[in-house]
């Protein structure tokens, strides 16, 4: 890809761009349209966009496959996490309520977090599915 | 507070150990997690049937969401009865896991193995805990997809395309089961089990609501492998890895009959299902089912695939079961399919270990190892013979159950079917037995040696489970009279 200079600079001006835009997804799901899944695709995305231009050796310098492994058991692990959280605090499991003083803050930093594992778990199998097939035949 | 969140605790277990257990490090310890996952599961869920039969239906609302808005887990004899079955094969399956997962996993995904196993029991301890028709769904594609990922880890390059045949027809049944379940929504605005039964008796005129039910019926038929549905399961039961294949023979089929149980007896009004051809339908395709999978049974080489139409055929009695619509033909149906995990559990490890010592079980191959492997052959001759319903063994109570519900309603064809369908499991069983017992053994194989007790031991836990519950039929029978009080189908 040493010749494709158009195509360098502009995925070079988009991707941070385009993980603004996740992360706006992700924090502002709560208020507007958008939520982990949608930021952990857009995110993964960015990423995919860098491993086309640059190469896959490039892309999993930035994540490599274990780490996203790990993200990806993380990400669910916090999803249930907030749930166990909430039975130790005396709520059903995810009655998110009992997080904070009061309700809607409660309400407000369970969903938060909750959707904060989701993004992490889309975003890393994203990856893992991506690496996956671009990997195959990799001595 | 353990007892309060008990019901939740039973799912939460294995699917919080499941992404623990896929970044372990290789060697033993996600064995020992799954295996530690497994038996609180088994004692949990003892507690909760205990809890149920004596103090009536537990409630549990999932994020402080009061039931109908809400998932609700509601659990009554019928729920905690299957969790049990679950829980318990798990425990024994696990165990049994261990060598036999070395010997067939490549070493870098036996982590992953193990994770797609919780995966795959959490997904059915799900659907037997949940209260909610749609949360249903999403339990049935948890435990379907983790299950085509662990069919596909078989040794042989077979199992691939047996895992992918098995996902379309998986997705379709999902899918369809799907479709049902909106239609029912767009008709009753609720998902909420109970809530759904309180308003279906005001709408069940309507065509949305029949379409629904059709839809649910052969999404769930699919999933249930009834004939002639079954096309998907000859093949994932016989390439998957041994493991695999003696933990989904006993639980992921008998967890589908559960929620047609529910479907047919729970959610739809008395008199809707028998205003419907449905019935007749299952006593019709049980009866064929019993009869032409025998029949191809006793025609396998290899020894899986034998027990593999043994098993569409055993659903069929399940099935005919459900068909009568009676009491006896609902307890025959449970009791049945309880017992049928205990012997299929049984063959499917007996035969797990000569492939173990083997590599392969066609039936040429394993001519004479009766007499190496004595252990072995006499669990897959005790197994067996409870398969064709020998007194004394757990198959005699289950076709007891089934001979008179047939009688009751003088079904003489019904009871025509079972009888062939034991007559023909002695052919296919005894053809096992003569290669094994009566063959002379071949010169490659002078040399192997009985199982090592890690697989010996779960098997024939299995066994003596055989003749127990044979002998003693207390739990089996007792909750089965009490879930059948639960469905509401009493004695007519």
């Amino acid at each position: 890809m040493k010749h494709n200079l158009i195509l360098r600079v502009t995925a070079k001006t988009l991707i941070p761009p385009i993980i603004i835009f996740a992360l706006y997804v992700q924090f502002h799901g709560d208020f507007g349209p958008g939520g982990g899944f949608q930021a952990g695709v857009i995110l993964s995305a960015a990423i995919i966009l860098y491993s086309l231009l640059f190469g896959l050796d490039a892309a999993e310098k930035v994540i490599t496959p274990t780490v996203a492994r790990i993200l990806a058991s993380l990400g669910v692990l916090i999803y249930m996490g907030v749930g166990f959280a909430t039975v130790l605090l005396g709520g059903n499991y995810l009655d998110y309520s009992v997080l904070a003083d009061t309700q809607v803050a409660g309400q407000h930093l369970g969903i938060l977090l909750v959707e904060l594992g989701v993004g992490v778990t889309v975003c890393s199998v994203m990856l893992l599915i991506f690496f996956a097939f671009a990997g195959r035949g990799r001595p | 507070m353990i007892v309060k969140h008990l019901s939740l605790l039973l799912v939460m277990l294995p699917l919080a150990a499941a992404p623990i257990v896929a970044v372990l490090p290789r060697g033993r310890l996600p064995w020992v997690v799954g295996l530690i996952v497994a038996s609180s599961c088994a004692i949990l869920a003892s507690t909760q049937l205990s809890m149920v039969l004596q103090s009536g239906v537990i409630s549990y609302e999932l994020g402080g969401w009061a039931p109908p808005w809400g998932i609700e887990y509601r659990i009554d004899a019928v729920n905690a009865f299957f969790a049990l079955l679950v829980s318990i094969i798990a425990a024994i399956t696990l165990p049994y896991a261990l060598l036999s997962v070395e010997k067939e996993i490549p070493e870098h995904q036996i982590p992953l193995f193990y994770s797609a196993f919780l995966l795959c029991f959490a997904g059915l301890l799900g659907i037997t805990q949940t209260g909610d028709i749609f949360n249903v769904f999403v339990f049935l594609e948890i435990s379907s997809l983790s299950s085509y990922a662990l069919i596909s880890l078989g040794k042989q390059r077979q199992a691939l395309t047996s895992a992918y045949q098995y996902l379309i027809m998986g997705t379709i049944g999902a899918t369809f089961y799907l479709i049902g379940v909106g239609l029912l929504y767009s008709q009753t605005g609720t998902l909420n089990m109970a809530d759904m039964a309180a308003l279906l008796p005001q709408v069940t005129e309507l065509r949305t609501v029949h379409t629904g039910f059709a839809f649910i019926l052969i999404g769930i038929a699919l999933k249930l492998a009834l004939f002639p549905l079954h096309l998907w399961l000859p093949n994932a039961y016989t390439y998957a890895p041994t493991v695999v294949t003696v933990f989904l023979a006993a639980t992921a089929t008998k967890v589908a009959v559960y929620v047609m149980l529910r479907i047919l007896f729970t959610i739809f009004p008395d008199g809707f299902v028998a205003s419907t051809p449905t019935g007749d339908l299952f006593i019709l395709l049980g009866i064929t089912g019993i009869i032409v999978a025998s029949i191809y049974a006793i025609y396998q080489t290899d020894i899986k695939r034998l027990l593999a139409y043994s098993s569409v055929a055993q659903i069929g009695y399940m099935v005919l079961g459900i068909g009568f619509a009676s009491a006896t033909g609902l307890m025959a149906s449970m009791i049945h399919l309880f017992n049928h995990a205990l012997m299929k559990g049984a063959l499917f490890m007996a035969v797990g270990a000569i492939i173990y010592r083997l590599g392969i079980c066609r039936m040429d191959n394993i001519q004479g190892l009766g007499k190496q492997m004595p252990w072995t052959f006499a669990a897959i001759t005790i197994a067996g013979l409870s398969l064709v319903g020998v007194p004394g063994t757990a198959g005699f109570i289950s076709k007891w159950y089934l001979v008179s519900a047939a009688l009751e309603q003088q079904a003489w064809v019904s009871v025509a079917a079972i009888l062939i369908g034991s007559l023909l499991a002695v052919v296919y069983i005894g053809k096992i037995i003569e290669s094994l017992y009566f063959k002379p053994v071949s010169e490659t194989n002078t040399t192997v040696k009985e199982a090592p007790l890690f697989l010996l031991l779960p098997t024939w836990v299995l066994v003596v489970a055989n003749i127990y519950f044979g002998l003693n039929t207390e739990l089996t029978v007792g909750v089965a009279e009490h879930a059948a009080q639960v469905m509401g189908v009493v004695a007519k």
